[in-house]
């Protein structure tokens, strides 16, 4: 038995590491689902830059919206554009096969990207665009090399640059304060971060929608069983007094 | 009033003695220890898996088309739809660690021995039915592992000679895994195989009761009875196992709403990453790992160099369980009684065990693949050698009452 | 075993306190299964409010619209229709619509909102077929009527407040829904007038 649990213990690190299986270094998304005001940040920075080619299709604007706080007449008046009801799926304008032939590949759904990737890809992914001449938009991504997608947040970050070492791997180029280098954006690196935090949060609240209230369910029901553990372990007690 | 129901029903079916042989008056041995919690929780992960099974399917569309959508509207827009589902994810790890650590308890404690092989039998019919349920029920989600898992594992029975490519095209039912597959598995995961599963339990508790429990001292109990025929070191099941299960339930039942409320995806062990993707025949993702609880025999597959070997080699991993009870051949039941040597054994075995199940998640490497055939040895050593030392093994004298 | 005095006392009070605490935790298990048949978040958004626009609808026209799958009618009622409900009262069966198959503000000789236009629920209150209008023809079926509807599965008859005639299979009159008016020329089925 100890034997057994000592050996668990000791291979629960290295399978930590085999679960999440990336090489590249990504940096710490830290989002946070209780602030709201930064997921409806996020809805309005993803309807109006990702929603043109990226869905999210299993979500419905009406469960966003009340999950968020928003007002339906809010939801529809400035992140709707699509001619969708509220109550619809979210899904988007352009045709698969259209978008197949216009990027070589079909936006993928990004309903789910969060929870197949995680948050803090989403996050280093939208921070890891840089210029790439040989590219059919003329950039690259640091963490998703050969991307088939134009930086479209371009206008807010500006394009960055990478060096790149013998070995061929690229890194961004950065000021002594570790921030990017970019030129022609409109944010500072630190607004930009926090647009892109934005995003990530919400696509992480996207994943999973009832993430919050799981956990907070979980509490109650723990307490509940915990509660429940002590009563049965005096009864079994009080019975097994016969016994021993 | 209640007594004459009774007796009505004892007229016609035989209720009452039913339930004292079984629970009233079915006589259990005292010094059950910790590991004895297993059995019972197995019963109740099973009902658990039954009952939100037979919800999930009220809302489950099971077709290539629609299956993965399904399942996300399952988690989003059907109330309490994403509580349902995470209890039969985390139901379906649940069950195989519980069953995992069942059979360790017969292993350790000789409870496969005479009289009880028959009952060892049912219960390894019952974990490989298990597998079964679980590969199947895996491809419903219908995302990239699902898919991709099930295409390797199908993809196991090409080994086979001669047969092997029609095989493998009979039980896909089309050139890839496609909506026929996915049909015919869901069809065998919600009806087919749960009925053999519960009349195999059935028949499995059906056993135990009739040649009685062993226990951490691997005394027969039945052996001393007093003057009534009730056995000395035995009390009656009802209430004295119900009121202690209904703690393991709770302890057990912590354990399990942890993980399913604050961690249902298990670090990406128990759903992992990549079934948050729809599957697409066109694109394999990067690592192909089956979900943790078939891990050791997976990695007994992958150590071994040949494709036919390596499907022989797993099927015999599982096999060999089957043969216990002969392969033993001590007559001390106990590894409290048994020798240095078979402490050591089973020590071993079960550091092989938990390896290749660690071997088996990771991608290999040609270091790792040569660690997994060292363990992949080990693993079947201890069989082998079981069977040679447990002839004229040195035990230590077994009591003749269980210590308590 | 041993054969210490037992604490029954103490013994029955845990027995009840572990079967009251467990018995609890079953019937809150119960509660997920018992609320995922409640209809989902899908079939509430194809069971939204529908808006109509009923400008167009000239006098005596019926026009169908789709609510929660079932089929809603809004007709517009002439001055002589609704001139002839007044003199029906002895052949209906609940006239003054005291049972109460319309919300409120339906609650009144016309059952509606505004008079001329009736908003119904096009099922027939006996086994839930849909009643046929008959806008000229209905004298056929009670004399002295000209426009009502008939319901061919079991022959029930209703007026043009879609109220039941005797005689007939169907129990009550027919239900109105829901119903708010935004402005002169849209209505919204499946909303209280006065909800929000």
């Amino acid at each position: 038995m100890k034997k057994l649990l000592i050996a668990l213990v000791t291979l629960l690190p290295s399978l930590a590491m085999a679960a999440s299986g990336h090489s590249v270094h990504l940096e710490s998304a830290n989002v946070d689902l209780h602030d709201k005001a930064s997921l409806e940040r996020g809805l309005d920075s993803f309807q109006h830059y990702c929603s043109g080619c990226h869905s999210t299709q299993y979500q419905r604007y009406e469960r966003v919206a009340t999950d968020l706080g928003i007002s339906n007449d809010d939801m529809r008046n400035k992140y709707m554009f699509t001619g969708a009801k509220i109550g619809d799926l979210m899904e988007n304008a352009i045709p698969t096969p259209d978008a197949a032939k216009w990027f070589g590949a079909a936006p993928p759904d990004l309903t789910l990207v969060a929870r197949v990737r995680g948050a803090d890809w989403v996050f280093s992914y939208l921070k890891g665009f840089y210029l790439d001449e040989t590219r059919p938009f003329g950039v690259n991504n640091t963490v998703f090399p050969s991307v088939g997608m134009p930086h479209v947040l371009q206008d807010l970050q500006g394009l960055a640059t990478v060096t790149k070492d013998e070995a061929g791997n690229a890194s961004l180029v950065k000021d002594k304060d570790g921030n990017l280098v970019t030129t022609g954006g409109k944010l500072t690196a630190e607004e930009y971060d926090q647009v892109v935090r934005d995003i990530t949060g919400f696509l992480v609240y996207s994943a999973e929608p009832v993430q919050l209230e799981r956990e907070a369910l979980g509490w109650w029901v723990l307490g509940f069983l915990f509660i429940f553990f002590i009563i049965a372990y005096l009864l079994k007690k009080e019975y097994w007094k016969d016994v021993h | 009033m209640v007594k004459n129901i009774i007796d009505w029903i004892d007229a016609r079916i035989p209720m009452t003695a039913t339930y004292n042989r079984h629970v009233g008056q079915y006589a259990t041995p005292k010094n059950f220890n910790f590991w004895y919690f297993f059995g019972s929780l197995a019963l109740l992960v099973l009902v658990n898996q039954l009952l939100t099974g037979i919800w999930l399917t009220m809302n489950y569309v099971p077709t290539a088309e629609g299956a993965f959508a399904s399942v996300e509207y399952i988690m989003r827009d059907v109330d309490y739809g994403w509580l349902l589902r995470y209890m039969h994810s985390t139901g379906a790890s649940a069950f195989f660690f519980v069953i995992y650590m069942h059979m360790f308890r017969g292993l350790i404690y000789g409870s496969y021995q005479k009289p009880r092989e028959l009952l060892w039998l049912f219960g390894m019919l019952i974990f490989l039915v298990l597998m079964a349920e679980a590969f199947m029920g895996y491809l419903l989600p219908w995302g990239q592992m699902s898919y991709w898992g099930a295409q390797v594992i199908i993809s196991l029975f090409g080994a086979i000679p001669v047969i092997g490519d029609d095989l493998t095209l009979w039980i896909r039912g089309d050139y890839v895994i496609s909506g026929a597959t996915l049909n015919r598995f869901f069809a065998l995961h919600v009806i087919a195989l749960p009925l053999v599963l519960v009349v195999l339990v059935f028949l499995h508790l059906i056993a135990l009761h009739e040649v009685g429990s062993n226990n951490p001292d691997g005394v027969e109990i039945k052996k001393n009875k007093d003057e009534n025929g009730w056995p000395i070191d035995g009390i009656p099941f009802h209430p004295y196992y119900t009121v202690k299960d209904i703690m393991g339930v709770a302890g057990f039942l912590i354990v399990f709403c942890y993980v399913l409320f604050f961690m249902p995806e298990g670090g990406g062990y128990f759903l992992e990453k990549p079934n948050f993707e729809a599957a697409n025949p066109m694109k394999t993702p990067e690592h192909i790992a089956p979900v943790w609880y078939f891990t050791p025999f997976y990695a007994i597959l992958r150590a071994i160099p040949d494709k036919l070997v390596g499907v022989i080699g797993m099927g015999l991993s599982i096999a060999v369980l089957f043969l216990l009870p002969w392969l033993d051949r001590c007559k001390v039941k106990s590894i409290r009684y048994r020798s240095m040597i078979h402490k050591i054994n089973i020590a071993q075995f079960t550091v092989s065990f938990i390896i290749l199940g660690y071997l088996g998640v990771v991608p290999a490497t040609p270091e790792l693949t040569i660690a997994a055939r060292v363990f992949t040895f080990t693993y079947f050593a201890f069989f082998v050698a079981l069977w040679v030392y447990s002839k004229n093994e040195k035990t230590k004298e077994v009591p003749t009452r269980v210590t308590h | 075993m041993s054969n210490a005095p037992v604490d029954t006392g103490r013994r029955r009070f845990l027995t009840a306190a572990t079967a009251v605490v467990g018995g609890a935790g079953a019937v809150a298990v119960a509660v997920p299964f018992i609320k995922s048949w409640n209809p989902s978040a899908k079939a509430k958004a194809a069971g939204a409010p529908v808006e109509v626009n009923i400008s167009k609808v000239e006098p005596g026209q019926l026009i169908r619209v789709e609510w929660r799958g079932k089929p809603v009618w809004v007709v517009r009622r002439t001055e002589a229709v609704l001139n002839n409900l007044k003199t029906l009262d002895s052949k209906l069966r609940d006239p003054a619509s005291e049972e109460m198959q319309q919300p409120e503000y339906a609650t009144n000789p016309a059952r509606s909102i505004k008079p001329e236009f009736f908003i119904a629920v096009g099922i027939c209150t006996h086994l839930g077929c849909s009643p046929t209008y008959l806008p000229d023809s209905f004298g056929e079926q009670v004399e002295g009527v000209a426009s009502g509807f008939f319901c061919p599965c079991h022959g029930s008859k209703f007026d043009m407040a879609g109220r039941v005639f005797q005689g007939v299979p169907a129990p009550l009159n027919l239900v109105i829904p829901p119903h708010k008016y935004v402005d002169d020329a849209n209505v919204i089925i499946g909303v209280d007038t006065g909800a929000a």
